[in-house]
């Protein structure tokens, strides 16, 4: 007899409640929303958020279909896109009074409109890729050894200062390529600063060298310490991408490490890329340094400069005037050692201006230099693609302690803005440059679903007919399978929030087209054993069970394919085949068990079964039948 | 219904030598191929910038192709892609020019074509339409360092499929079969490539990924039909080995030709409505799955039988394997 117990019975329907729950999200679309997030620490998302959100949404009339709170972010839903717009506009306005210094970004975005229920249960749609739903898509690759480097300088100057407090008479530190070597007179001196070295910067591998009458301390990184840095440097980068993404407003933004130096950013439903572009790939870092007067003051040596024949240990820029300056190498200070950065003006001239906020160790530092260097000029360079441009070099009056700085010298109000937006967003560790770039429009993305969607559609419904119309009542089995097998597959997806993409589609289908082999396998081998004489019943069995190892088999090498794509597989073919993969394991259970626990309700109680309905069953020397 | 009404066992195997020449001629033909005109790589392997635009109005093409010269791009392709009023330009990588500001260059210079237009026909309504300036649709900026992984990760990939797929093969069944059976799809996996190189089809990731699913797909083919030389040998005794080979492609061709269409059904409607951004990608699994049926069939089991396999491999191992069976 063909009966399952009632335990794989109410498997396959627990199975088929939990898909169908599932997947019931993807039919209730989608509705335009707003999100209302924090971008700074200190503001934190909360109810009182909410009720201001409200109030501000029903002073400008806007009626708002729901409005919820989660983790960090306040989500009001709207019937179109027209009031999406508008509530967009209002919120905005009573959030950010000032547009300059946001609090909240707030940001188009589309919510789900299943009920609570689903999603309290964790049904939620699938995840869309940006092939489908439109947007931008970033791929950027760090500069380790630009990391290297900057670190370095930063090293340079602690080192400076380090000297500085324990009275170590020194000859000149400067970073040379990847070292960073201090000048002694004297070999005791060196061997002095060396214990102190060894003792406070761990990093440091030292060795002596000689040039000429100068005993050298050359400090390279230990190769751990690079490693660490290089790690840290890809951290930071992606801390600061997403202060800087948050700044642009995006709901749902991807920043994810990929590899060991690279870095995705994935933006959706932005379509100015030109802007997104300007402020993920501007790597503006702040340094301060002194200007070397002496050299500047000199028309000749000027001359020269501006050929591109700098004296040693300097450089030469031209400030926003037109005139050129000798900056020395030696960076004093740099952008790490910024706490807060606000566009202003200038109490005195009304200049736009940069209010900067250093750390204690930042505002030391500046305290004794201006102590130390007062009179002389010091230039504040903002560096932006490896290119340094002098903002204001202006001549230091009296000591700066507090470390309040500000930065004013011919900047416009906009260009304030820019600058303390991008110092304030944290620096850059390393610079960045994008490798690989995709956007796309939102009526591509549409036009894509609807695509895949007709594509699997026909298909599926050519193969049911043909199923049908072939096998009867077995063939219907087959398709029913193969639908639960869709459920099941559309149910993890959306469980797993695993990424759809187009490649992602075109696998549903593929799986689709491939998991019917399964049946047409079974429904084969039962024809065939009916065709050598077995009674009705023992054909189900013998026909499930002998196409069951060949079912496995053939299964097991198409996975291999499957595995192979998804760990080498980047982009669109790892979309393809995370799909490719759960579509097997579901294709297995639903073309075996499930079709089996239908056929064994159709059939399996029958004790007096003449024939099965599985098309006609042609017997060699008795014609047809 | 039933398609199959197969009285005897088909005799494959006497033919066996014909079907290895076929193939070995059209594998050959595919390297030549492959060798003489190369792949026409898609910018995710070569590097690159691709946009995809749309005007309301069919644009002309050579006017879009002089002003992007005018402007100073070389070597550039721009072409229809789907319909006539959708162009797809490919940008080559070029060592001078910002790399990631490409895309807004060519736009820039897309407008101009619209505006600088022939004065005379800007008094039509499509034209009119076309001074309107295109619409960009897509995006695509490959720097040449991901394209070198690419490729070498794609090759990676199919050194694991065609590791993985021989021991398990040879792990189920034997390292006869195990070899034939990989043959014979990466002769498949050649003769694909060999069409996409004949007919300079695009060759993108997608692609790369159906040809890898291809490969895992038709090995299911080679695997249906050993399943049942197994089987064959085990049950019935007397019979030589081209006649059992015979009798396994015999009992399971209806299977093959069932599933085949089937999937092939799914692929064709792939090919009908899924646009062209799904088109070499299902061209490449419809050559795939017809070449499959071919090649795992008719190429898999003569290599079988040259290599030696008989009855005695299986007596061996029926005496282990029984209680599985059972």
């Amino acid at each position: 007899m063909n009966r399952y117990p009632l335990w794989k019975n109410a498997t396959v329907l627990i199975a088929l409640v939990l898909g169908l729950l599932y997947t019931l999200p993807n039919f209730f679309g989608e509705a335009p929303a707003v999100q209302v997030a924090s971008v700074k620490v200190t503001h934190k998302v909360d109810a009182r958020l909410l009720a201001q959100v409200e109030e501000a949404l029903k002073a400008a009339a806007v009626v708002p279909q729901g409005i919820v709170l989660d983790l960090n972010s306040v989500r009001v839903r709207l019937a179109d896109t027209d009031a999406q717009i508008k509530a967009k506009d209002t919120i905005e306005r009573a959030l950010n009074p000032v547009a300059a210094d946001a609090t909240y970004s707030v940001a188009l975005n589309l919510v789900s409109n299943s009920p609570n229920w689903l999603s309290r249960i964790h049904a939620l749609p699938m995840y869309l890729g940006l092939d489908l739903r439109g947007g931008v898509h970033f791929l950027l690759q760090v500069d380790m050894k630009g990391a290297l480097t900057k670190r370095l300088d930063s090293i340079g100057a602690d080192l400076r200062s380090l000297m500085r407090d324990k009275n170590i008479r020194h000859g000149g530190i400067s970073r040379e390529g990847q070292t960073v070597a201090i000048r002694f007179r004297e070999t005791e001196v060196r061997e002095k600063a060396r214990g102190i070295l060894t003792d406070s910067q761990p990093d440091l591998l030292l060795v002596d060298a000689q040039d000429g009458t100068d005993f050298k301390l050359v400090a390279t990184l230990k190769p751990e310490a690079q490693k660490r840095i290089q790690e840290f440097a890809v951290k930071q980068n992606i801390t600061t991408l997403h202060n800087r993404i948050n700044e642009l407003g995006v709901a749902e933004p991807v920043i994810q490490q990929q590899g060991a130096d690279r870095i995705v950013v994935q933006l959706p439903g932005v379509q100015d890329t030109a802007k997104a572009k300007d402020i993920l790939g501007r790597t503006a870092t702040l340094e301060v340094r002194m200007v070397d007067d002496e050299a500047s003051a000199n028309p000749g040596i000027m001359e020269l400069a501006a050929r591109g024949q700098p004296p040693a240990g300097t450089e030469y820029y031209v400030e926003r005037g037109g005139r050129g300056l000798l900056v020395k190498k030696q960076v004093v200070l740099t952008g790490e050692r910024l706490t807060d950065a606000q566009p202003g003006f200038d109490n005195q001239t009304q200049e736009a201006a940069v209010h900067l906020s250093l750390d204690s160790a930042g505002a030391r530092i500046f305290k004794d230099v201006t102590r130390e260097s007062v009179g002389k000029r010091m230039a504040i360079l903002l560096i932006e693609k490896g290119k340094g441009e002098v903002v204001t070099a202006p001549v230091i009056r009296t000591e700066i302690g507090g470390g309040r700085v500000q930065i004013s010298g011919r900047m416009s109000t906009v260009e304030a803005n820019d600058v303390a937006l991008l110092l304030r967003a944290g620096s850059l560790a390393a610079p960045m440059e994008i490798i690989e770039e995709r956007t796309i429009g939102p009526s591509l993305g549409a036009d894509n679903i609807a695509k895949g969607f007709n594509s699997t559609l026909w298909g599926f419904s050519a193969i049911s007919a043909f199923m049908i119309a072939y096998y009867l009542l077995f063939g219907t089995v087959s398709v029913v399978a193969l639908s639960a097998n869709l459920l099941f597959l559309v149910a993890l997806l959306s469980l797993l929030q695993a990424t759809l993409t187009l490649p992602g589609i075109a696998a549903i289908a593929l799986t689709l087209g491939m998991a019917i082999d399964a049946n047409v396998l079974i429904n084969e081998r039962v024809r065939e054993e009916l065709r050598n004489g077995s009674t009705p019943q023992a054909a189900i069995t013998a026909g499930y069970e002998r196409a069951w190892a060949t079912i496995l088999d053939s299964n097991v090498t198409t996975l291999i394919a499957g595995i192979a794509l998804l760990i080498f597989g980047s982009g669109p073919v790892r979309g393809f085949a995370v799909v490719h993969c759960l579509g097997i394991m579901t294709s297995i259970f639903s073309s075996v068990v499930v079709s089996r626990a239908m056929v064994n309700l159709i059939y399996g109680r029958r004790r007096r079964l003449e024939a099965l309905s599985i098309g006609q069953v042609w017997k060699p020397g008795l014609g047809t039948k | 219904m039933e398609f199959f009404r197969i009285r005897k066992d088909i005799p494959f195997m006497r033919h066996a030598l014909v079907f290895n020449v076929i193939s070995l001629v059209t594998f050959l033909l595919a390297v030549f191929f492959l060798i003489n005109k190369g792949l026409h790589f898609s910018i995710e392997f070569t590097g690159g910038t691709l946009l995809e635009v749309s005007y309301a109005q069919a644009p002309d093409l050579d006017k879009l192709r002089k002003q992007m010269e005018a402007d100073g791009f070389t070597d550039t392709q721009v072409q229809n892609f789907g319909t006539s009023r959708d162009v797809l330009i490919r940008v080559p990588i070029s060592k001078d020019a910002e790399t990631s500001k490409v895309g807004e260059r060519v736009m820039a210079s897309l407008a101009r074509v619209g505006a600088s237009g022939d004065p005379k026909v800007v008094q039509s309504k499509a034209a009119a339409e076309v001074a309107a300036g295109p619409t960009l649709k897509r995006v695509e900026f490959v720097g040449p360092q991901v394209g070198k992984e690419l490729a070498s990760d794609g090759a990676l990939a199919l050194l694991l499929v065609v590791f993985g797929i021989v021991s398990y093969l040879a792990m189920r069944f034997e390292w006869r079969f195990a070899v034939s059976a990989i043959i014979a799809n990466l002769h498949d996996v050649i003769i694909i490539l060999g069409f996409f190189a004949l007919f300079q089809w695009e060759f993108s990731l997608p692609v790369l990924a159906a040809v890898l699913a291809v490969l895992g797909y038709s090995v299911n083919e080679s695997v249906v039909v050993f399943d049942r030389v197994r089987e064959t040998f085990k049950k019935k005794r007397g019979l030589t080995t081209p006649q059992v080979l015979d009798h396994a492609i015999t009992s399971t061709i209806s299977r093959t030709i069932i599933t085949h269409g089937c999937t092939q059904m799914m692929v064709t409607s792939m090919l009908i409505f899924g646009g062209p951004a799904l088109h070499y990608f299902a061209l490449a699994l419809t050559i795939g799955i017809l070449f499959g049926i071919y090649s795992s069939v008719l190429v898999a089991s003569p290599l079988v039988m040259w290599m030696g396999v008989s009855r005695e491999q299986f007596i061996q191992v029926k005496i282990e394997k029984q209680e599985a069976v059972v």
